[in-house]
This record gives C-alpha cells, structure tokens and sequence, in this order.
C-alpha cells in the first residue's frame, strides 16, 4: 500500500486523524495533514482507505502496493 | 394540481420528507420548484450529492445570480461581510487555513474535560429542587453558548444576545431587512470587540488570531469579525439543535440510551455519528450553482444551473447505510454528509461530536430516569427553521 498526500487540498476536516490515527495527524502549527507512518502495517489497510473514502477533498490517494484488494 | 415546494412538509418529525425519499428511490434527478420560481436540480442520492459538495465547478457563493437561495432570509447573509460559507477557491481554502490549527481533533479532545464540566453544571441546575424542566432552554442552548463564548473569547454574559440575534438570522419567514439588521448587529459588536482586545488580547481564538494575523497583516478586523461571527452562530445553533434531538431520539430508543452508561467511548462516538446521520438538521438542503457544464454520475448539469444536495435523504440512501431509514448506532455507519462535504465541510466538527459525546454521555449517568414530558404530538418541532431541531423539550426525571 503507497499513501500519496496532497496537503495542498487539505481543510482540516480531521476525519482521516478519527479513522487511522496511528496513520493520519494534523500537524503543528497550521493543522494541516501529515504522514505518520508511510507505510502502514496490512491490518491497517482497511481504515486507510476509509481515511482516503472520508477525505471531502481527495487529499489521501492510496496505490494498491501488491495487496489483492 | 400544484407541484410541491421543496423541501415539501415532513410526515414524521424524525425523517425527511416521503416526497424527497421518493425522489431519490426514482432512476432520473428531478428539477423541483423552490419558494422564488427557480427550479434547481435536485440531488437526492449519495454519490450524487458528494459531487455536488465536492466538485470545485459548482459555486457557493449564493450572491451569484440564478443561485438556488434557499429563502429570502438568506439574501442577508450576502448583505454583510462575506463568511467562509459563501467563498470559492482560491479564497476560501486560503482564509480557511489561517484558522485550521484551532479546529484539530486534538483541540478538540483538549476540550473535553471542559465541556463535560459545562454540562455537569447545567445538570447541577436542573436537579436542584426541581423534578421538570426544558432541555432547549436549560441544557442545549446553555452548553453550545457557554462552550462558544468560551473557545472565541466573548463575554458569556451576552449570551442571550447571540441567541436572539442567530434566531433572528435564521427564522426563514422573516425578512431579509430583520436578517441583515440582526447579522449587521453582529458583525458590528464582533468588530469593536476585536478592536478592544488588539490592545490586549487573551488567550482565546480571538486574542491568538489577532496575535498570529491580524497584527502580521494577513487579516484584517473585518475578516476576523465574520469568522467569529460564523463561529458563533453556526457553532451554537446546531449544536444546541442536535443535543435537544439527539435526546428526544435517545429518550425513544431507550436501549440506545442506557447504552451510554457503560462508559464505552467506541459505542459513544458511534451514537453520535449515527444521531448526525439519522436526523440530519441542516434539513433544506446544501445548495450550489454550476459554473461550468457537469456530469453529475452520468447526469448532465449545465453552466449556470441551480442545484441542491439533500443531504438528509443521501444519508438514508440504501446504497450507502445498511441502517436507511432506522436508528441504529449498532451499524456503525461512516461517511454521513451531516457536516457537509467538500472544502466547505464543517470546520467546527470534531468540537461538534465531543461536545456531543460529552452531554449525551453526562446526561445518560445523572439523568437515567429522564423522561419527555408531553405526547409526542405537543412538541413544537423547527420545521419554520433553517436548521431543523426543537423550539423546547419539557423533560421529568
């Protein structure tokens, strides 16, 4: 799985920090998006893609990196 | 015969109108006459509707000409400075991510041992000596204007202004002049007490935005007055009008409610994604207009057409929620479009499911034997409103 961010777009909604946090943070100090962890082990795939179906902007883009999904 | 005005009459309080579900269960999207003659697209379903919000070709700003107005109240908000809820891109994004950092999940969870004590104190109120009273006006409205006044930095003794003043902005059989003079009220007072505190300013949203903004420059007193002001009155309204519902809706499905007491933040955050989804407050619609030519899923919008997201009938959409037209916070539905969708999505959001989480939950310990006090069919529900909720809920616990 290959996250692609594109902070640009982000407006804070926070919806992807609420569905993977371990993955998704808002960061300091202008609260926009940022990676915690890029490459995020399988069984937190599933939240993932929620964060990127949550997203209102498109922000999150995630790749199929081999993963069957 | 007469074609129905949308948003057309509710039959039962807690669903959207069977005529809007009926359109949204037809293959085709319909046109529907709204209060001026205009005749937007009406969007119905889920997909559909997350194009509407999120498609940067449909416009927000409701002062273009042919934009679906959603009343003549409305045309005030277009009359003063303009709010975030209004700006396209580039503007809005930009104006947007100067007051992200307040709005995080994690301010918002900094919050919570405040709000809780918020609610606890309204509670201590209620109890005291008295078996009645009225979660409108002793618990709903007292939390979401006690928590607003706080997070911006004004003075709390106001209260009562703001709620009258957001009501009169909001009640859509008034006029545009009574709206815009109630806006132009606020904006003033917002004004002047900007000006008072870049003198001084605290250590509150307003104090830290003329610290970091207005005095660099990248805002002016003006801009900061109209953020403030949507803070203030969209932060408190529909906050108040979800936790007054959202109870009503409890009370009904008391297993939902005892639910609450087991101290399971999972099942908590749940109910209250569920309660934002099955009541869906902002109840006449999102609306937009195109600014170019698009193709909705297969549907084509022309430029300068008028168009509106219903999304309290998207968030029932089958194809979408398991639960449709039932409450159930077991299904665990994501993705509602009660706080919209888009770059306009709520900006106060993760404030909105804690202060949510925290008075459901408070109320649910101290208040168990919590009852509504009249029949069903007594209670004086905002159908006349812009945002959907009750006028008062006489309670007895």
């Amino acid at each position: 799985m290959k996250i692609d961010l594109d902070p640009t777009r982000c407006v804070g909604a926070g919806q992807c920090v609420l569905t993977a946090p371990e993955v998704f943070d808002q960061g300091d100090p202008d609260g926009v998006v940022v990676l915690r962890d890029p490459d995020p082990a399988d069984e937190l795939t599933e939240d993932v893609l929620a964060a990127a179906d949550l997203c209102p902007v498109g922000a999150i883009l995630v790749a199929d990196g081999g993963d069957d999904r | 015969m007469t074609e129905p005005v949308y948003p057309m009459a509710r039959q039962c309080p807690f669903d959207p109108p069977p005529e809007v579900t009926r359109l949204r269960d037809q293959p085709q999207v319909s046109r529907v006459p709204i209060w001026n003659g205009m005749r937007p697209w009406l969007f119905t379903r889920f997909d559909d509707a997350r194009v509407v919000l999120g498609d940067p070709r449909f416009s927000a700003d409701k002062r273009r000409p042919g934009y679906p107005v959603s009343s003549a109240v409305a045309l005030a908000e277009a009359t003063v400075e303009p709010t975030l809820l209004i700006m396209d891109n580039p503007e809005h994004d930009a104006v947007r991510r100067l007051v992200l950092s307040e709005f995080t999940v994690r301010r918002a969870e900094s919050w919570r041992t405040r709000i809780a004590a918020i609610v606890d104190g309204c509670v201590d109120r209620m109890v005291d000596g008295r078996g009645h009273g009225d979660l409108v006006a002793d618990l709903a409205l007292p939390v979401a204007l006690s928590f607003v006044c706080e997070l911006l930095g004004v003075p709390a003794a106001d209260r009562e202004r703001f709620r009258r003043l957001t009501h009169d902005m909001n009640v859509l059989s008034g006029t545009t002049e009574t709206a815009g003079a109630a806006r132009q009220e606020l904006q003033d007072y917002l004004e002047s007490l900007v000006a008072e505190r870049e003198r001084e300013p605290g250590d509150d949203f307003v104090g830290r935005m003329i610290v970091t903004h207005v005095r660099t420059g990248a805002m002016d007193r003006r801009t900061l007055a109209a953020m403030a002001l949507l803070l203030l009155t969209a932060g408190h309204d529909t906050t108040a009008n979800m936790i007054s519902l959202g109870l009503l809706t409890l009370l009904r499905n008391p297993a939902h409610f005892a639910a609450l007491r087991t101290d399971d933040p999972g099942r908590l955050a749940d109910t209250v994604e569920e309660l934002l989804r099955y009541l869906t407050i902002v109840q006449r619609g999102i609306r937009r207009m195109a600014v170019e030519d698009v193709d909705v899923n297969g549907h084509p919008v022309r430029a300068g057409d008028g168009v509106i997201a219903a999304i309290n009938a998207a968030n029932r959409d089958p194809a979408r929620f398991a639960a449709g037209e039932r409450f159930d916070p077991t299904a665990r539905p994501h993705g509602h479009l009660a706080f919209g969708y888009g770059p306009h999505q709520c900006l106060g959001q993760s404030l909105a499911r804690v202060e949510l989480q925290e008075t459901y939950r408070v109320v649910a310990r101290r208040l168990p034997g919590l009852r509504v006090g009249v029949p069903l069919e007594r209670l004086r529900f905002k159908s006349d409103m812009a945002v959907y909720g009750l006028h008062e809920l006489p309670v007895t616990w």
